[in-house]
C-alpha cells in the first residue's frame, strides 16, 4: 500500500509494515524535547510519579531558550531547577542559556536526521520537517508519559501535498511562501493533517526557507510539515548522500495544492491572524513603533543578511526600536564575520541574545497597548507579544528591515529600488 | 467523569489563542495565578464570574497556538466541565485529553446557545442541547481511544496504573 512521508515515518515507529490515515498507533519516539518553560515542570512530574530514570537519556534533549537572559530572580531560579534535573537524569542534549534556540540549535548541531519522530513541549516541533523528520509538539503530560515510557500515542494524519513550481526571488523569501499558503488555505486549513513539500520549487529550497516553512505548519493546525530528505538534506548534514522516507507513488492525499513561487511577491499578515494575510504593497499606512527580526521563524544567518542587504547605508526610522535576535550563538557568529550584524547595527539596529524572548511575549522587546510592531516571528494574536491592545504584523526579514528604516509597513522592494 | 454534563454557558468567537487562554506573561506562574487571567482580553469578568460546572462554547480553531498545556489546566482550574467548540486546534485537543478535561466537536453548538443559557453535552452519543429551547447540535463523539484516556483522568492516571 502506498503511503505518504507521515504515514512511513509512524509506521516505521510504531514497528508496523503499514499504516493507514486515521488509525491509532502507540509509536516509539526517537527524539523528545523540551525547554526551560516546561522542563521544571516536566521533571517535577516524573519524579512525583516514581520516575527516577529516563526511557533514553541520549534521546532526550533540554534547552534553555524561552527566558534568556533571565529576565527576573525567579526565572533564574527556575533556569537553576532546570540544570540540577538536566545533571540528576544525565540528559544527554543540554543547551545552556545563550546557546540559542531549540529549533535552530537541535538542526544545526545534528541531532535531526531525516524519518526521526520527534516530539517537543513546543507547537513549533514542526520545524525538523525541514530535514525530513516527523517533529510535533506534545504539552507537559504527554512529555512526562513518553519520558518515561519512550513511546506514545499517535492519530496517524491525513496528509496535504504542496507541489511548488518556480524559485523564489530576492526579497521575496520563504516567508512569504508560508504566508501564501496561510492565506491561501487558512489558520486551520490543515487541522490534525500533516503537509508535504514537493515539486521542483521545493528542491530549489535551501534548508533555511524549508525550516522556515516546517515551523509555521503548525499555524496552519498541522501536525508535522515535512519536506522528503534531498540533496540539500544531504549537504546541511555534512554527507555525501543521505536516506530518508519519502511518499509513494500513488498515496493517498487529503488535497494536492500547485504553487508557482515565481509569482509571490512579500506579504503581510495583519492583525490578529496569520491567514490575514495581503501583500506588502497593499498594507496602507501603517506606522509601526517596533520592529523584530528573530525567532525560530526566521532568525538564521539568511534571515539576518537579507535584512542587513535592505538596511544597509541606511538609518532606522526615529522612534522605531529595531531589534534582531539571532537564532543561536552560531548565527551570530556567522553574521559577524559575514559583517550582517556590523550592518544592521549601524544601522541603528538593538541586537538581543539568541532566544524566543519577544516572540511569546515573555520579555526582553515587548509591545505596549496601542503600538504596532512588525515582526519576522510567527504568531500575531492579541498579546502574543505583550499587551493585548498592541497589533503585530507578520513579515520576512527583508519587509521587517525595510519596515523599520521607512517607519511604517512596507514592501521591501520601495526600500532597495529607491 | 460524568459522561452527560449540564451547565451555565459561556460562548466565545472562532480561534480562541492560547496565548487568551494562558497568557505568555504568566507562563511559568501557579496556576492560582494564571486562572486568573483565562480570556481576560476577551471579556474581563470571565475569570471571576465563572463557576464550576459550566460549559465553555466556542467556534473553529479553538486552542490554536503554542503547545502550551496551562491552556486547557487553566479551564480546568476554573471548573469548566466541558468545552464545547466547531473544532480544536491539534495540540490542545491532546492536551485536554492528556489532563482529562473533557471536550466535544460539534460545529453547530454556539448556533444554539448564548452565554448564560443552560445546557447538556453528552460525550457518548456528541449530542448538545440547550435546556431552555430544547434545540439540539449533533457533534462528533472522540473516538474511543482517546475517551478511554479521559475516563481514566488523563494520560498520567494510565501511566501510574
Amino acid at each position: 500500500m502506498a503511503m505518504t512521508v507521515a504515514e512511513k515515518i509512524l509506521a516505521r515507529a510504531s514497528g508496523r509494515s503499514r499504516v493507514r490515515a486515521g488509525e491509532f498507533v502507540v509509536a516509539e519516539v526517537d527524539l523528545a524535547m523540551t525547554h526551560d518553560i516546561f522542563a521544571a515542570t516536566v521533571f517535577d512530574t516524573l519524579l512525583d510519579l516514581g520516575v527516577e530514570k529516563l526511557f533514553e537519556p541520549a534521546r532526550v534533549a533540554v534547552v534553555i531558550d524561552h527566558f534568556v537572559p533571565a529576565p527576573t530572580a525567579a526565572i533564574a531560579d527556575l533556569h537553576h531547577r532546570v540544570r540540577e534535573h538536566v545533571e540528576r537524569l544525565g540528559v544527554g542534549i543540554f543547551y545552556d542559556a545563550g546557546e540559542g534556540i531549540s529549533h535552530q540549535l537541535l538542526p544545526e548541531r545534528g541531532h535531526i536526521r531525516p524519518g526521526m519522530l520527534v516530539i517537543g513541549t513546543d507547537s513549533h516541533t514542526t520545524t525538523y520537517g525541514a530535514l525530513g523528520a516527523a517533529g510535533t509538539g506534545v504539552g507537559t503530560s504527554d512529555m512526562v508519559y513518553a519520558l518515561a515510557t519512550g513511546k506514545l500515542w499517535f492519530r496517524v494524519p491525513e496528509t496535504i501535498r504542496f507541489e511548488f513550481e518556480g524559485e523564489v526571488t530576492a526579497p521575496t523569501s520563504w516567508k512569504d511562501v508560508v504566508l501564501a499558503i496561510a492565506g491561501l488555505i487558512g489558520s486551520d486549513g490543515a487541522q490534525y493533517r500533516s503537509l508535504e513539500f514537493g515539486g521542483p520549487g521545493a528542491a530549489s529550497a535551501p534548508i533555511s526557507g524549508r525550516l522556515t516553512v516546517a515551523n509555521m505548519a503548525v499555524e496552519l493546525g498541522a501536525k508535522f510539515g515535512i519536506f522528503p530528505a534531498d540533496q540539500a538534506t544531504a549537504a546541511y548534514l555534512g554527507e555525501a548522500d543521505v536516506d530518508g522516507p519519502r511518499p509513494d507513488p500513488g498515496a493517498a492525499y487529503a488535497a494536492t495544492h500547485h504553487l508557482d513561487l515565481a509569482t509571490l511577491s512579500p506579504l503581510v499578515a495583519l492583525p490578529h491572524d496569520v491567514d490575514r494575510v495581503v501583500a506588502a504593497s497593499e498594507v496602507g499606512d501603517v506606522p509601526i513603533d517596533q520592529a523584530f527580526l528573530g525567532s525560530c521563524t526566521n532568525g538564521r544567518l539568511d534571515d539576518l543578511e537579507a535584512a542587513a542587504a535592505v538596511v544597509a547605508g541606511k538609518t532606522v526610522a526615529p522612534g522605531v526600536r529595531f531589534l534582531v535576535a539571532p537564532a543561536s550563538r552560531t548565527v551570530m557568529e556567522q553574521a559577524l564575520a559575514s559583517g550582517a550584524i556590523t550592518t544592521l547595527v549601524e544601522a541603528g539596529a538593538t541586537i538581543l541574545a539568541p532566544g524566543c524572548g519577544p516572540c511569546f511575549g515573555g520579555h526582553g522587546g515587548l509591545l505596549g497597548p496601542g503600538e504596532k510592531g512588525i515582526s519576522s516571528s510567527n504568531r500575531n494574536f492579541p498579546g502574543r507579544m505583550g499587551s493585548s491592545e498592541a497589533e503585530i504584523y507578520l513579515a520576512s526579514p527583508a519587509t521587517v528591515a525595510a519596515s523599520a528604516v521607512a517607519g511604517k509597513v512596507i514592501d521591501p522592494r520601495e526600500v532597495t529600488d529607491g | 467523569m460524568d459522561e452527560v454534563m449540564r451547565g451555565r454557558v459561556w460562548v466565545f468567537g472562532d480561534d480562541i489563542s492560547t496565548d487568551l487562554l494562558s497568557p505568555g506573561a504568566y507562563a511559568v506562574d501557579p496556576v492560582e495565578v494564571r486562572k486568573l487571567h483565562v480570556l481576560e482580553s476577551v471579556d474581563p469578568a470571565f475569570a471571576s464570574s465563572v463557576r464550576p460546572g459550566d460549559l465553555l462554547v466556542a467556534g473553529a480553531n479553538f486552542g490554536c497556538g503554542s503547545s502550551r498545556e496551562t491552556a486547557p489546566e487553566n479551564l480546568k482550574a476554573l471548573g469548566i466541565a466541558c468545552v464545547v467548540a466547531g473544532s480544536f486546534a491539534r495540540i490542545f485537543l491532546r492536551n485536554a485529553i492528556a489532563i482529562g478535561l473533557p471536550i466535544l466537536i460539534c460545529p453547530d453548538a454556539p448556533l444554539i446557545v448564548d452565554t448564560g443559557d443552560e445546557a447538556e453535552v453528552d460525550l457518548t452519543s456528541g449530542m448538545f442541547r440547550n435546556v431552555a429551547t430544547g434545540e439540539t447540535a449533533r457533534g462528533e463523539p472522540l473516538p474511543p481511544e482517546m475517551r478511554q484516556i479521559l475516563a481514566a483522568g488523563g494520560i498520567l492516571a494510565t501511566l501510574r496504573s
